[in-house]
């Protein structure tokens, strides 16, 4: 039996198939380029802002229901909720004032030492897109693209802890991954001995794995997980995770180690995004060299 | 009445329903039986109209759904290229088919797409290596008659089938 519909003989059937090949090698180079390097990003970010506005309608329900659930709040729930920030806030503002003499006292023995003093970096909240990429990846879409001056590998914190970088950065929008994707890695040092290794994602999104960390190394369940600066993508010193548990196997040289990331990824709704002191020196200078210049 | 062959409402807004549901968030412990809702409108209109809903068509949603969900550019682009093509290979002997042997046709069809998604995550290296991913070829194949009835019935109100 021959092509059904094809009723002008073969004619029809060639050409479909004739395109059929040419719009698959179109798409093969496609992927090509788009997986060698980054030919794509214009394409991309074009695409990008075509299905904007699906991402946006998609996100629109729970914004509309967030909004919803506050503005309906009622008065007592709002009055004790208000109440409990307060007494928050007033728990953090007595850290704070410790804080300060702290950071103080930190300058000044970091100027004894001759080295250079750690200044603040500076933050930007951007909401998580309610957009369900690859179920089987740990990523996510956030609001802020190229007019924010978000750029690709940049570090990503809740208000708890790292919660992970940039991947990808279109017009309106960014991609994100978290530190628990089986493909991320993090530099960490443990905050009470300053051991240094690196965290590993598993996939879930409650638990990180350390695979590089020998037998003998001291670690023990409850040790706080910083991250180290090395690699230079995450700030050092933002908490990462903590120590779950240490599985010491005779047998292997290295012990099987489980943490807990110290950021609620599976609940977030908002993320910081970081610009480090380099970061923003690194963008300012060619103005300021201009400026000089003059 | 719209006449269903020039009516271009009902094709485009139910392609941006399909990659709205795409998308749309769900609970964790059901995300991997989402049907792969792009791919079975498509396979609908080229069934349906595949005069006017073909190749090209195809390539704009993969891509648009590339797009959306971070994919490399062309990964899903050339799995509905596969998918369409074959529909509209053999759109009138399928057209025919008794509900459960379209089916059949569709469960096949989505295997193929998925296969084709999951060769080139692991040509680029990208490991998913979970035995859920082939759930939402199953529940596809299970909501195809959904598809079919509902889009049937408001594009020819009087008419059964495609």
């Amino acid at each position: 039996m021959n092509v059904p519909g094809g009723t002008g003989g073969g004619r029809a059937a060639t050409s479909l198939g004739a395109r059929f090949l040419l719009l698959s090698v179109v798409s093969l180079a496609l992927m090509v380029l788009d997986h060698r390097d980054d030919h794509l990003s214009r394409l991309r970010q074009a695409f990008s802002v075509l299905v904007y506005p699906i991402q946006m309608s998609v996100n629109l329900p729970f914004k509309t229901w967030q909004w919803a659930s506050t503005s309906l709040a009622d008065r007592a729930a709002l009055l004790s909720e208000n109440a409990e920030l307060k007494a928050e806030q007033l728990s953090y503002n007595v850290r704070l004032q410790r804080m300060a003499a702290l950071e103080a006292e930190n300058t000044r023995l970091r100027a004894i030492l001759d080295s250079s003093a750690r200044v603040g970096d500076r933050v930007l909240v951007a909401q998580i897109l309610a957009v369900d990429l690859d179920p089987y990846r740990q990523r996510f879409w956030i609001n802020r693209g190229l007019g924010d001056g978000v750029f690709v590998g940049q570090a990503l914190l809740d208000a708890n802890g790292v919660a992970g970088q940039i991947v990808r950065v279109e017009a309106f929008t960014s991609e994100a991954v978290l530190i628990s994707d089986a493909d991320h890695a993090v530099p960490v040092s443990v905050n009470r001995n300053g051991l240094r290794t690196i965290v590993v994602g598993t996939g879930d999104s409650g638990r990180l794995s350390l695979p590089y960390l020998t037998n003998s190394a001291d670690i023990v369940p409850g040790d706080l997980l910083v991250s180290s600066g090395l690699g230079g993508v995450f700030p050092s010193g933002y908490p990462v995770g903590w120590v779950l548990d240490v599985h010491r196997r005779p047998g292997q040289s290295f012990a099987e180690v489980i943490a807990e990331p110290a950021a609620e990824l599976d609940r977030d709704r908002e993320v910081l995004l970081v610009w480090t002191p380099e970061d923003i020196e690194q963008k300012e200078e060619p103005t300021s060299l201009a400026e000089a210049e003059q | 009445m719209r006449d269903p062959d020039t009516d271009w409402v009902l094709p485009i807004s139910s392609f941006i329903l399909a990659l709205v549901l795409a998308v749309i968030p769900l609970p964790e412990a059901v995300a991997a039986f989402r049907p792969d809702w792009v791919p079975l409108v498509m396979i609908y209109w080229a069934l349906a109209s595949p005069e006017r809903f073909g190749l090209l068509t195809a390539l704009c949603l993969g891509l648009a759904l590339d797009s959306l969900s971070g994919a490399l550019l062309g990964q899903h682009a050339i799995a509905m290229l596969v998918v369409v093509y074959l529909s509209l290979r053999f759109h009138l002997r399928i057209r025919v088919f008794p509900i459960w042997q379209m089916a059949m046709t569709v469960f096949v069809m989505l295997a193929i797409h998925e296969f084709l998604l999951f060769w080139v995550d692991g040509v680029v290296g990208r490991s998913v290596p979970y035995i859920e991913r082939w759930a939402s070829v199953l529940t596809g194949a299970l909501v195809w008659p959904l598809v079919l009835g509902i889009l049937d019935r408001v594009r020819q109100p009087n008419q059964a089938r495609v």
